[in-house]
């Protein structure tokens, strides 16, 4: 809204001043006069046709009773918006980034806040290829038909072999299944009734030195929560990275609220959080809301030994990578880790309860579901039991794990992925639809001020699959930065990858990015290239070069 | 709904009459947005696509048309004597005559263009990209009234083959494809585009006589029939009514100064666009509505208009302030703003996302040298009345240069704090 107005007053000022220019015509008073009198009318005449239009929405507003939310559904900003604070009261005197760039997809089936048991699942599956960079076919140490508990190893990289990667839950492998070329695509569990853990001594943190915790965590399958930039991949025990950070919220679409998602596990998350201070040399940081709607648990904000900053703006605000950017970048060589805050828990859980037990709470989301809910389930859990008799309507679905701009497309009775803590169902689009690039009032989530959506800013999508478009050279400039909030070009950035300009690649910044970072670029491109996909690509390349 | 989508699928062509299926590809596409899910990636892609930008931004010129169109007859009749009341005297004729005048343009600029860029999508197997429906558009509104269609089929051709489909289509060309339609007319056949007797359409095309204007106009003049050897333009421009110019308010500067222009046109027929010119261009507050809507729907790029808009004045403040080594110098810098094209040439030929920079920073500068250069050759040039055509394309060519400055500082700043580290 804001920035729109201030583009109005531009070429409002445009007219004026031709207007102005017109009155210094000095021989021809009446001609200015009549100049003046012209643009006078047509300014009232578009102030009374856009009061108008508001009034109708405002009254439409009450009508279909979306008034109660008391949201602003004028075209015109409300007085508090225009001099009240920005900043809300709790943010006063702490450390706040504020982030204008990004935008925030508002989608329908956000998940209601009830840990709905009935969605818990039965089996469990681990997926090497969830795990970035680790080779096709790892070393799996189970078989068909074995016993497991909660902990064991499952398989490791045969490049990193000290990196374990265990069960979520005890059980019976039933299968282990292989994808093209023989790689190892899942490893599925079907879950005791009765949960039992591998047995450890009980590790008492203080007593550690760095590098036996290291040797504990990789042996525990904990190091696999850990992640590295840059590349986005499994972090590397050899490095001692200059900082460890934390985002405690996530602002994609549907996201699990973390407050709730976290809420009584304070203990093992301060827990988790002194782990990862013994991890580096450097300062853990944690990024936390600082949207002025939401107001942020204590767990967050109470916790030590910590370094906090708080984030404001719509999305990829939540994004560790934009975070890291605006606290401590990363340079060439340098290496930071970062960790999900729901597994800083699970990592906090080993030290104070000595099993490892990796619960997460999963939102359970989107418009094609009738109960969008939340669960707790260990990680990989099937979908299975969260999709049974909980699809709405009779369109075509498409289910993915993660939400809509990163997460990746599974089947109905599939599991979820091995760092996701959100299922998200929408609305597969393969309809043809006559002048849909034309209609001016297409209920369409969209950057651009050109569909309703810009006028109603409160108004929530429907999640569909289509593409709205085919793929076209890159024309339009400026949209990738205006959704990006980081000092870094990522429309010239990814020119560099398409054309494998190393140095080019290196100077703008691709160490700092990931590919989640840029979903939002990729949501907007109105010629539809495949950002990520293609950043994943470049960041492979710079890895491979060292 | 689905059972015109069926009975459309019929006749599409199969895949290997590459032509037949791109041409039939390029028509469903534009009925019907098509089913294409996402595949990788995100799962929901934003609305917008080429399409809807590049028909908004002809939505934008559509006033243009409107008024360009009225202009061109009222002009024609102003030329004769005709009509002389006010603006608005005779407006069916004006604005049929007018209609009449622009469609051959149009539609030989489109048939031109989009049988080029069919012709190339066809060859290179992709589907027809939009790039066109914009230049497609803008060309006639760039182009004086009475071009000859043959001459702007060439350059249309020119401009389409040489400026994008040698750099790789759409999305890809270094210059600005409208203004590089028109440079080839300036160059090439320099009678044509410059001058006091281009910029009003004396002439009748066949489809006037089709319809009886030029009887009707002959009728109205007394005149029995054209002397011999003598074409209908010669015979007007030998018989305008005394009072009557055909030179634009930028040749009369050039030659007299303000005064000069002050004698001929005032400010309101400058502003409102009642002045012989090309056809598009003239009418300011047409123009600028346009250019609002760009800039609200943010396909325009309201730094590029800004800075050229600032760099514009600055110049023409800068001229005032030397003083007058010849007359246009001193012509004040408010009125060079709506004298001639600088409002089209600023909401829509700068601002052309291929052409222009594409850094932030790289706009502003961008736009700042156009309205500058512009200026310049403007006013210091004897040989070319205005220079928004010229210095635009001008900086075309130096934008990539502007950028890749800009994405220097960039990398550089990263160097320093990998050395401040």
């Amino acid at each position: 809204m804001k920035i729109r107005f201030k583009r109005s007053i531009l070429v409002l000022s445009f007219l004026g001043l031709a207007t102005f220019v017109e009155a210094q015509a000095i021989g021809g008073l009446s001609n200015a006069m009549t100049i003046a009198l012209a643009t006078v009318v047509l300014l009232i005449l578009l102030v009374a046709i856009t009061l108008v239009g508001d009034t109708f929405l405002r009254v439409e507003a009450r009508e279909i009773g979306a008034d109660e939310s008391k949201a602003n559904y004028s075209i015109f900003p409300r007085l508090s918006e225009i001099f009240g604070t920005r900043r809300a009261s709790h943010l006063l005197g702490k450390n706040v980034v504020d982030l204008k760039k990004g935008h925030d997809i508002l989608l329908e089936g956000a998940a209601e806040k009830v840990i709905d048991t009935n969605f818990a699942a039965k089996t469990f599956a681990v997926r090497p290829r969830d795990f970035v960079g680790m080779s096709p076919i790892p070393k799996v140490v189970v078989e068909k038909g074995d016993e497991v508990k909660a902990g064991d190893v499952l398989f490791y990289d045969k490049k990193r072999p000290d990196i374990k990667y265990v069960a979520p839950v005890s059980g019976e492998i039933v299968d282990v299944t292989r994808a093209e070329k023989r790689a190892i695509d899942q490893v599925i569990i079907l879950a005791d009734k009765e949960q039992s853990y591998r047995a450890y001594n009980k590790p008492v943190l203080e007593e550690l030195d760095r590098e036996n915790l290291i040797t504990f965590l990789m042996e525990t399958g904990l190091w696999s929560f850990i992640r590295q930039r840059p590349f986005d991949v499994v972090a590397d025990p050899g490095d001692n990275p200059k900082a460890i950070f934390v985002s405690t919220f996530d602002s994609a679409p549907l996201a699990p609220d973390m407050n709730f998602a976290l809420k009584g596990r304070e203990a093992d998350f301060q827990m988790g959080l002194n782990v990862l201070g013994r991890l580096t040399d450097g300062k853990v940081h944690l990024g936390i809301d600082g949207r002025a709607k939401s107001n942020p648990a204590a767990i967050f904000t109470e916790a030590t030994g910590v370094h906090k900053t708080w984030f404001n703006g719509p999305h990829p605000s939540g994004n560790v990578g934009i975070q890291i950017h605006h606290t401590d970048p990363i340079n060439k060589g340098d290496v930071v880790w970062h960790m999900n805050p729901q597994d800083v828990a699970i990592l906090g859980r080993l030290f104070n309860e000595g099993i490892f037990k990796p619960e997460r709470v999963v939102a359970i989301t989107g418009a094609e579901l009738k109960q969008p809910r939340y669960v707790r389930v260990p990680m990989g859990a099937s979908v299975e039991n969260m999709l049974k008799d909980n699809i709405k309507g009779e369109d075509k679905i498409r289910v993915v794990s993660g939400d809509v701009l990163t997460g990746r497309q599974i089947g109905e009775k599939d599991y979820l992925g091995f760092f996701d803590d959100q299922l998200t169902v929408l609305f597969e689009n393969d309809n043809y639809a006559m002048f849909g690039w034309l209609s001016p009032f297409a209920i369409v989530p969209s950057v651009s001020n050109t569909f309703p959506g810009a006028v109603l800013k409160e108004m929530e999508y429907r999640a569909e699959t289509n593409t709205h478009g085919e793929h076209r050279a890159l024309v339009v400039t400026g949209q990738y930065e205006s959704v990006l909030p980081m000092d870094v070009y990522p429309q010239h950035l990814i020119k560099a990858i398409l054309v494998n300009d190393f140095e080019r690649m290196e100077g703008l910044g691709i160490y700092e990015l990931a590919p989640e970072d840029v979903a939002l670029c990729e949501f907007a491109c109105t010629s539809k290239t495949e950002v990520q996909k293609i950043l994943r690509e470049g960041l492979e390349t710079m890895r491979e070069q060292g | 709904m689905s059972k015109l989508l069926d009975f459309i699928k019929k006749f599409e062509p199969p895949k290997e009459k590459k032509f037949l299926h791109t041409l039939y590809d390029g028509f469903f596409t534009f009925a019907y947005a098509p089913n294409h899910v996402t595949k990788s990636g995100v799962h929901i892609r934003d609305g917008m696509d080429l399409k809807r930008t590049m028909f908004l931004v002809v939505q934008a010129l559509a006033l243009c048309y409107i008024f360009g169109i009225y202009n061109i007859g009222h002009q024609h009749y102003a030329a004769l004597g005709m009509y002389e009341g006010n603006f608005f005297t005779g407006a069916g004729a004006k604005f049929i005559y007018g209609a009449l005048q622009i469609l051959p343009i149009f539609i030989v600029a489109h048939v031109v263009g989009l049988g080029i860029e069919f012709f190339y999508a066809a060859k290179k197997g992709h589907s027809i990209e939009e790039g066109f429906l914009v230049s497609g558009a803008l060309i006639p509104l760039i182009m004086p009234p009475d071009i000859p269609l043959w001459m702007l089929g060439l350059a249309v051709a020119f401009a389409v083959i040489i400026g994008k489909e040698a750099f790789g289509g759409t999305g890809m060309n270094v210059l600005n494809i409208a203004l590089l339609a028109r440079v080839f007319v300036f160059f090439a056949y320099p009678g044509e585009i410059s001058g006091d007797f281009c910029w009003v359409a004396y002439d009748y095309n066949w489809l006037h006589k089709l319809f009886g204007f030029e009887g009707a106009t002959m009728a109205a003049l007394g005149i029995e029939a054209l002397p011999e050897g003598m074409t209908f333009a010669k015979y007007v421009l030998a018989n305008t009514p005394d009072a009557w110019t055909g030179a634009t308010p930028l040749a009369l500067a050039a030659k007299e100064g303000w005064a000069g222009v002050q004698a001929n046109y005032s400010n309101f027929e400058m502003f409102w666009g009642a002045i012989p010119g090309s056809i598009g261009e003239t009418c300011k507050p047409f123009i600028l509505i346009g250019a609002l809507m760009l800039i609200v729907l943010g396909i325009g790029s309201w730094r590029i208009m800004l800075s050229m808009l600032v760099g514009a004045i600055l110049t023409g403040m800068l001229m005032n302030w030397i003083g007058d080594f010849h007359a246009f110098m001193a012509v004040p810098w408010q009125y060079q703003l709506y004298m001639g094209s600088f409002f089209f040439a600023m909401a829509f030929m700068a601002t052309d996302p291929v052409t222009a920079a594409s850094t932030p920073m790289g706009k502003l500068i961008y736009g700042f040298m156009i309205g500058m250069v512009g200026m310049i050759i403007r006013v210091l040039n004897p040989a070319y009345p205005e220079g928004w055509m010229l210095a635009i394309l001008f900086m075309n060519v130096f934008a990539p240069l502007i950028d890749y400055y800009v994405l220097q500082a960039n990398i550089s700043k990263r160097l320093k704090r990998v050395k401040s580290a």
